[in-house]
């Protein structure tokens, strides 16, 4: 983290309101929020508090029914993800967004390295995809079908097609909830790395209390409202977690 | 878009089976249309180039007789571009080693060469030389079904005296292409010879020297057909002209036209249906697996993928899929079109016939399987990309399942776990329902028409050879004979009922309809060729007026108790008024009924009789031939049980194949669409049946729910089937009807099972292979992997 007061996402008032069946569902209430540009955040949560819908507004995949998001790029451009459009979304993640899902979501009928290509197919400025996998220490398996991988191999090639567009900024849902303890801090090391070589901000969403001590902001959600942020004075390598 | 083009690759090596599925309903929907265009093109080309190149005549008349001295005058008519004249005579004809009684048609030609119309294309040998008068040139199917070859010789009867005839030569004319006897339905070449003699010779065993008894002529450019025709009759009418006809209705030319008329439709209606079925299907199964994809669409938007990127890649994969289809369909199309080639070359004897697959017909086809596809395409992926990315991943919101009325009307011990799972299942989606339901109606439907189809005919031809024509050999005699030649005929060996009937060509006017025919004088109540009402039980002719077919009538637009005026064509040509007081029901031809006596009556003439129906035992049938060879007054002898032989044979072949073709690609498509539909539906339940399997269940409970869902679409769709094979099969049988025959709306058992059969059958295949499928299912990854 090198500098405290560049703000890569900004937000004020963030709601969002869901129709799930007959039910109306308050996801988030009221979210008022800043992101620093290369910091590693872990937000907390119990399930239904929010997290993943605060995320994925981020990551604009999804829109806020009121309040508003702003992001500012690399080059200092500022960005309104809330009156942007599908296309300006879609601008928005194909350049400046990184996704990684819970269960990996890998295309089933794609190798390792074609995941990761089908993403840097379209981006600007890409590594290769071979690379990718290398940073994630999968270069010995390029050519497997996700069938033919572990559920943490698979999550690492799905980091590794992440972070192989070279994002501003890298989403994680849950990027440990399908794995194992060993597997989970695995991947949480991956992450960490290329917070600290690539300088990427990352956000992980987690249920998960201990993941926390890895972050240098810790901010806890309840009820789709920030309950607490609290500032780590340490990160602690992903190695030295325990739960 | 390397990586995104590779998965589509995959995907459609995944999706092979469903891939094939699809693409056989489309292959089926083209092929249809391909054979029947292809087919049309090449019987009205192959015509088409044959009446140019051998000058087909455009009007024919003929005349008792009319002097030579004739020809200028009928030269001058205005608008007569070529004309010629010539003796036709119907003769009898005794091939040795076969013994059934054989009729011919001789045409004279001017002597030692090509007349000027109607020129003969000659297969072998030479025309007959100058100056001979034996020699005669054969049709080519005559000479075929009786293996004769030039210098051959056939016995003639030639108005009453017997003759010799020498085969000089084999050939075909633009005027027979068609060869059935004048009031036979079907050719049939062994018993009917069309043979062409040198003028003079013919004219002079004819007694027609300087004189002829036909006409053949070409019209000039922009000259009035009905003008035309209206000057000849007037000119003929005094040398016993029975009316100047156009190509419409020349024998030959009119059967030609027919068919095609029935190809036209073919070409028309079936594609139509076939087409549109199984652009129905496409889109919906299309969508459907798309609609599988939803999570995969999702991912690749959330990764910045545009819409109109994905939309691309989805129209290529279905794209695949349909061109594979069509140019499956496209090869099989004229594959079976080239196999009904040699069908029709047996009845339509072109000198060549070329087929060639129509480019219109390619792109029309093209066309519309690509937009049935995009279509259903388009609307899956807009429906999956206009949602929020994150949205389309979320797993769906929890269906409101809810108890539904059948659920609630069915004992619950009845439906048992399962049958609750399928009731909801259904009752959740039921458009996706509605649609699986719709598709194997279709096609359920498509294998009724296929069945109606056969069953029709059968029923139309057992109608008019077990009810209406009960004879066993009909008698035509050279010129009206009195009426107590019954008496001689009664004697005859064999003969066991004799019923005599008397015709005259006659032309029916009602208001501005007319149609050319003749009338037709029966005895009172006629045995041996029955008058059936609409409920098909035999009638008796009123003792007044005019009884028609229920067709013909329809043709005047003539209502019983209407007049109809009434010009005869033979004898004092007088017209006529007579009320139209009956109507019957026959499938074949236009008849126009009354009782002999009024006939005759009419006719200003005593009892006369023009011809004769036998009831024979047919152990002395050859006793009875070689009896009737040697009387005099007789121009024909036709075999009833022959007739129909050849018009069962000949539709046996043709609709036989038509149906045939008709019933695999219904089957085929019944097959692709029960196929997709269980596979869709197994990708959408998978988890589901692994939870189950978890859970304790076995293979054969979970099979059960999937299979019993495929029961269940099945038998519903069913009797929706049937409803629309009725409704395709109606209006197959309105656009069918012609002068030529009324196919019956008959519906048998067998027509009905064959459409439930097909589709069940289908089901039971889908079925199987659906189990098969469960047993590789990996449990431990469905239930891992995100819903």
């Amino acid at each position: 983290m090198d500098n405290g007061t560049d703000e890569v996402f900004t937000t004020r008032g963030l709601t969002r309101l869901y129709r799930m069946g007959e039910v109306t569902i308050r996801a988030l209430q009221g979210v008022d929020l800043v992101l620093y540009r290369g910091e590693l955040v872990v937000m907390l949560g119990a399930s239904g508090s929010g997290k993943s819908t605060l995320l994925n507004i981020l990551g604009g995949l999804d829109s806020p029914s009121d309040g508003e998001v702003h992001y500012r790029d690399g080059a200092g451009q500022e960005h309104d993800l809330t009156r942007a459009s599908q296309r300006q979304l879609t601008r928005f993640r194909r350049h400046h967004v990184g996704f990684v899902f819970q269960f990996y979501n890998l295309i089933s009928s794609l190798t390792a390295r074609e995941n990761v290509a089908i993403v840097t197919d379209i981006s600007q400025d890409p590594m290769p995809p071979e690379a990718a996998l290398a940073l994630v220490g999968l270069a010995e398996r390029l050519d497997h079908f996700p069938s033919q991988l572990s559920g943490g191999e698979q999550q690492r090639v799905a980091i590794a097609r992440a972070v192989a567009k070279q994002p501003d900024v890298l989403l994680c849902d849950e990027p440990t909830g399908a794995l194992d303890f060993r597997t989970g801090i695995r991947v949480l090391e991956v992450l960490e790395r290329v917070n600290r070589e690539t300088g990427t901000t990352v956000a992980i969403i987690t249920h998960n209390e201990v993941i926390g001590e890895m972050a240098d902001r810790v901010i806890r959600l309840r009820d789709g409202r920030v309950d607490e942020i609290h500032t780590n004075a340490r990160r602690r390598p992903p190695g030295e977690l325990r739960w | 878009m390397l990586t995104l083009d590779r998965k589509l690759h995959r995907d459609l090596w995944r999706l092979k089976g469903q891939a094939l599925a699809i693409a056989v309903v489309i292959a089926g929907g083209v092929m249809t249309l391909i054979l029947a265009v292809t087919t049309l093109e090449a019987l009205t080309g192959s015509r088409d180039r044959f009446y140019a190149s051998h000058h087909f005549a455009e009007v024919f008349a003929d005349v008792k007789r009319a002097p030579a001295g004739l020809m200028p005058r009928l030269q001058g008519i205005e608008g007569v571009n070529r004309i010629e004249s010539r003796v036709r005579a119907a003769v009898r004809l005794a091939v040795p080693g076969f013994a059934d009684p054989v009729r011919g048609l001789l045409v004279s030609i001017p002597d030692g060469r090509q007349p000027t119309l109607n020129r003969l294309k000659l297969l072998a040998g030479a025309l007959p030389a100058s100056g001979r008068d034996d020699q005669v040139v054969v049709s080519d199917a005559f000479a075929e079904a009786h293996d004769l070859a030039p210098g051959d010789t056939l016995e003639a009867i030639i108005d009453g005296r017997q003759t010799r005839l020498r085969l000089s030569g084999i050939a075909l004319s633009p005027e027979h292409l068609y060869q059935a006897a004048p009031t036979d339905l079907m050719p049939d070449y062994r018993r009917y010879a069309v043979m062409w003699m040198n003028e003079r010779a013919l004219a002079n065993a004819y007694d027609m020297e300087g004189a002829f008894n036909s006409l053949t002529l070409t019209l000039q450019a922009g000259a009035r057909q009905e003008d035309v025709i209206d000057a000849l009759d007037l000119t003929l009418a005094r040398y016993g002209g029975t009316g100047a006809q156009t190509r419409h209705d020349q024998q030959s030319h009119r059967f030609l036209e027919e068919e095609l008329a029935q190809q036209r439709l073919m070409a028309g209606v079936l594609p139509a249906i076939f087409l549109s079925v199984s652009a129905f299907l496409l889109n919906v199964v299309m969508g459907r697996i798309i609609q599988t994809q939803r999570e995969q669409l999702a991912v690749l938007k959330a990764f910045g993928y545009r819409d109109r990127e994905l939309a691309r890649h989805y129209a290529l994969l279905a794209g695949a899929i349909v061109l594979a289809g069509w140019a499956l369909g496209v090869t099989l199309g004229a594959w079976a079109a080239s196999g009904m080639a040699g069908l029709y070359r047996e009845y339509f004897r072109f000198p060549e016939m070329v087929f060639r697959v129509p480019a219109w017909a390619l792109a029309l086809s093209l066309g519309v399987v690509v937009l049935a596809a995009l279509a259903g395409t388009w609307q899956a992926v807009w429906r999956a990309v206009s949602r929020p990315p994150a949205e389309a991943m979320r797993p769906p919101a929890p269906a409101r399942f809810r108890q539904g009325w059948l659920e609630r009307a069915l004992p619950a011990a009845l439906l048992g776990h399962e049958g609750r799972i399928i009731l909801r299942n259904l009752a959740r989606h039921p458009a996706k329902a509605g649609l699986s339901v719709a598709g194997i109606a279709l096609s359920c439907g498509l294998l009724m028409v296929g069945a109606y189809q056969l069953d029709a005919v059968e029923a139309m031809l057992d109608q008019q050879y077990r009810q209406v024509l009960r004879m066993d050999v009909e008698l035509t005699f050279i010129d009206a004979t009195p009426a107590r030649a019954v008496g001689e005929l009664r004697h005859q060996p064999g003969v066991m009922a004799v019923e005599p009937w008397r015709r005259v060509p006659a032309t029916l006017i009602h208001g501005h309809r007319e149609v050319r025919t003749s009338l037709l004088g029966l005895e009172p109540m006629p045995r041996l060729r029955q008058l059936l009402d609409a409920d098909g039980h035999a009638r008796g002719l009123p003792e007044e007026g005019l009884t028609l077919t229920r067709h013909l009538a329809g043709e005047l637009e003539a209502r019983i108790g209407d007049t109809l005026e009434v010009a005869i064509m033979e004898g004092q040509r007088r017209r006529v008024d007579l009320p139209l007081v009956a109507l019957v029901d026959e499938p074949l031809g236009t008849g126009a009924y009354l009782r002999r006596e009024s006939l005759n009556a009419l006719m200003g003439e005593g009892p006369a009789i023009s011809g004769a129906w036998l009831l024979v035992d047919s152990q002395r049938m050859s006793e009875l031939n070689a009896a009737l060879w040697t009387m005099p007054g007789v121009a024909a002898i036709g075999l009833l049980a022959e007739a129909e032989r050849g018009i069962r044979d000949y539709l046996d072949e043709t609709l036989m194949m038509v149906a045939l073709i008709f019933v695999t690609v219904a089957g085929s498509i019944a097959f692709g669409v029960v196929y997709n539909n269980a596979r869709i539906a197994f990708a959408e339940r998978a988890r589901e049946m692994a939870t189950l399997q978890v859970l304790g269940y076995t293979r054969a409970e979970v099979s059960r729910i999937l299979l019993g869902e495929i029961a269940l679409l099945t038998l519903v769709a069913i009797p929706l089937g049937w409803a629309i094979g009725i409704a395709f099969a109606r209006l197959l049988n309105q656009a069918f009807s012609s002068d030529l025959y009324r196919i019956p709306l008959v519906f048998t058992p067998q027509a009905f099972g064959i459409a439930a059969g097909g589709v069940l059958g289908a089901s039971l295949l889908v079925g199987l292979l659906v189990v098969r499928r469960l047993g590789r299912l990996d449990r431990i990854r469905v239930l891992k992997a995100v819903e």
